[in-house]
């Protein structure tokens, strides 16, 4: 246990700027271009001689709403808090995918993996201390600094409203920050079991390519693809040849981006119509977001995941090129 | 106390090439082991097998583990140092600390900071920021901080200037080696651990070519230094090998009686680049 902490502990050593600085700069650039974007809305305002709410009038609107207008308002600021977390899931997507990629190749190429395979520990325990940094540790540190980001984001609409005359108080208790919290750092969980095979099939690449594990990684399913459409394969087995792209290459590569099992998994349908059926609702609510685990998909994937991580784990062993 | 290592029948094929021919040899506890051979002999293949980072036919018994099955444990008693780029270039000195500290149940930290409280290293200093002698100082100071049984050496000083390099192998005799440890290292260098060295083994084409310690091969391999008149009677003799320095010939022989050779000329041991030369003869060829 010890010796994994500290794998993993190396890992966030190596790779401080993806985990770390990567999320921080990309939430810095959301709220800078935001503040930006108000400033500009104030001063186009101003010059056109328009001032929003300027004589009380939005105080006066929010005060005759009822109940369930309210709720909508909180809702929106919900929505704001999460957009926050929308482009750090994007970076995240990106730096968990060539992290993965990396992983086991870079030291390879170095020839450090020398140097720590001259400790004792295991190869299982390096290859699972490297899944557990990018599928735990690194959407931890984005999520943090997502609900930072987020409830900075709230404040600026706050103060900006304020200047319109709207009680920033008032407002915010409108917002669920918390529930926002529990709900995005509930989501990680699914997120460890969805990017499975596709962290599984990038860190094979990663232990078993001589050079360009992305060519690999990237090559091998795209042009499989390639060929069973061009063969009409999946006709073979009555399916559609857009079953296999869904199924087998965009599962095996792009599964690393979060989110994209709530939009492509079983229960997508679900979360759709949960939007439309009752929109102005908490969609990321857990009770929603967690019938992905009903999904016939999501434990497919966590099985072929742990195949290809066994694999990684024997290239690791036995790879012999240094 | 029993062997530290024994190999039987070590055979390891490459594509075309055999790196190991049937290679059979024992290593006992308390030994310092040159393991000398040609490039492409097969000495980091030997190693590779012996640290279990390769797969291999025949038996071989390292400290009592199979290094194919049981690597894990076995790296608890065996400590390893390639060649000086192998330390990761991100790391700073005091994270290479934490770590090995942490992870290796052996490791004596004080041992390892008082180590480093010689050298110029400072705990925030990256790897990547060092020069190559540097790298092998804080390599070196882990390693020594480890109280395992067995080192390996593999080119430990390549490309390092002869203050680090005399210094590497001071450190080792003084600072680490006991009766209890057991070092083999690989080298071209051979005139630098020529002193150092208590068994000697050389490597040729896959196969060990000789394996005898220091006294046996001062024996066994005598040099004379012959005047031109009598170095026909010496090349009767069948020497292993012949050159000429200062008008006067210099035979290398392989077990001959030394009262009959001390007839011939001056006597005296060989080095062991000398006796590798003749050794090796036509490798290459």
């Amino acid at each position: 246990m010890k010796t994994f902490y500290w794998l993993v502990k190396r890992e966030f050593w190596e790779h401080r700027g993806g985990f770390f600085w990567a999320p921080i700069i990309t939430g810095g650039i959301f709220l800078l271009l935001n503040i930006m974007g108000i400033i500009t809305a104030e001063v186009l305002g101003a010059r056109h001689g328009i001032n929003f709410g300027a004589s009380g009038g939005l105080q006066r609107v929010i005060s005759e709403m009822d109940a369930g207008d309210l709720s909508k308002v909180g809702f929106a600021l919900d929505v704001a808090m999460y957009s926050a977390m929308g482009l750090l899931i994007v970076v995240l997507g990106f730096v968990v995918f060539f992290y993965c990629l990396g992983a086991l190749y870079d030291d390879r190429r170095d020839r450090s993996i020398l140097f720590w395979k001259s400790l004792p520990v295991s190869d299982a325990s390096t290859v699972l201390s490297k899944v557990f940094s990018a599928t735990v540790l690194a959407p931890i540190v984005a999520v943090l600094v997502g609900i930072v980001v987020g409830m900075l984001q709230l404040l600026i609409l706050a103060i900006t409203l304020s200047f319109h005359g709207v009680n920033v108080w008032e407002m915010l208790v409108l917002a669920h920050p918390f529930r926002v919290m529990f709900n995005l750092i509930g989501y990680i969980p699914l997120y460890v079991l969805w990017a499975l095979p596709a962290v599984g099939w990038l860190l094979l690449c990663s232990a078993w390519a001589r050079s360009k594990p992305f060519l690999w990684a990237v090559a091998l399913p795209v042009a499989s693809g390639l060929l069973v459409s061009w063969f009409g394969l999946m006709g073979l087995f009555n399916l559609p040849t857009s079953w296999f792209w869904s199924n087998v290459v965009q599962r095996g590569l792009l599964s690393v981006f979060p989110g994209t099992g709530s939009l492509f998994g079983a229960d997508g349908e679900s979360m759709a119509s949960h939007i439309t059926n009752s929109p102005g609702t908490d969609f990321m609510n857990l009770s929603n977001t967690w019938q992905l685990l009903a999904s016939p998909n999501l434990w497919i994937g966590v099985v072929v995941g742990a195949a290809l991580l066994a694999g990684a784990i024997w290239f690791r062993r036995w790879r012999d090129d240094s | 106390m029993s062997a530290v290592i024994t190999a039987s029948g070590l055979t390891k094929q490459y594509k075309s090439t055999l790196a190991l021919d049937n290679a059979s040899f024992r290593i006992e506890p308390g030994r310092i082991v040159g393991l000398i051979g040609p490039n492409g002999a097969g000495k980091t293949t030997a190693l590779k097998a012996i640290l279990g980072l390769t797969d291999f036919r025949g038996e071989l018994s390292v400290l009592g583990f199979d290094p194919r099955k049981q690597r894990d444990r076995l790296m608890g008693d065996v400590c390893f140092i390639a060649d000086v780029a192998v330390l990761p270039r991100w790391i700073k000195v005091s994270q290479a600390v934490d770590f090995v500290a942490n992870v290796h149940p052996r490791f004596d930290r004080a041992k390892c900071e008082a180590f480093l409280a010689r050298t110029k290293l400072q705990p925030d200093q990256r790897v990547r920021q060092m020069s190559k002698g540097m790298i092998v100082q804080l390599h070196l100071a882990l390693v020594m901080a480890i109280d395992a049984r067995l080192l390996i050496l593999d080119e430990p000083t390549l490309g390092l200037d002869i203050l680090y390099r005399k210094q590497f192998y001071q450190s080792l005799l003084e600072d680490y080696f006991d009766e209890n440890k057991t070092i083999i290292v690989t080298t071209h260098q051979v005139e630098e651990v020529e002193h150092i060295l208590t068994d000697l083994m050389f490597i040729r084409d896959g196969k060990i070519v000789l394996d005898a310690d220091m006294e046996a091969v001062g024996e066994r391999y005598i040099e004379v230094m012959v005047n031109a008149d009598k170095a026909e009677g010496a090349r009767a003799l069948n020497p292993l090998d012949e050159r000429q320095v200062f008008g006067k010939s210099i035979f290398l022989f392989d077990g001959a009686n030394r009262a009959m050779l001390e007839q011939l000329g001056e006597t005296r041991r060989p080095s062991i680049s000398d006796l590798f030369v003749a050794t090796m003869k036509g490798t290459y060829a």
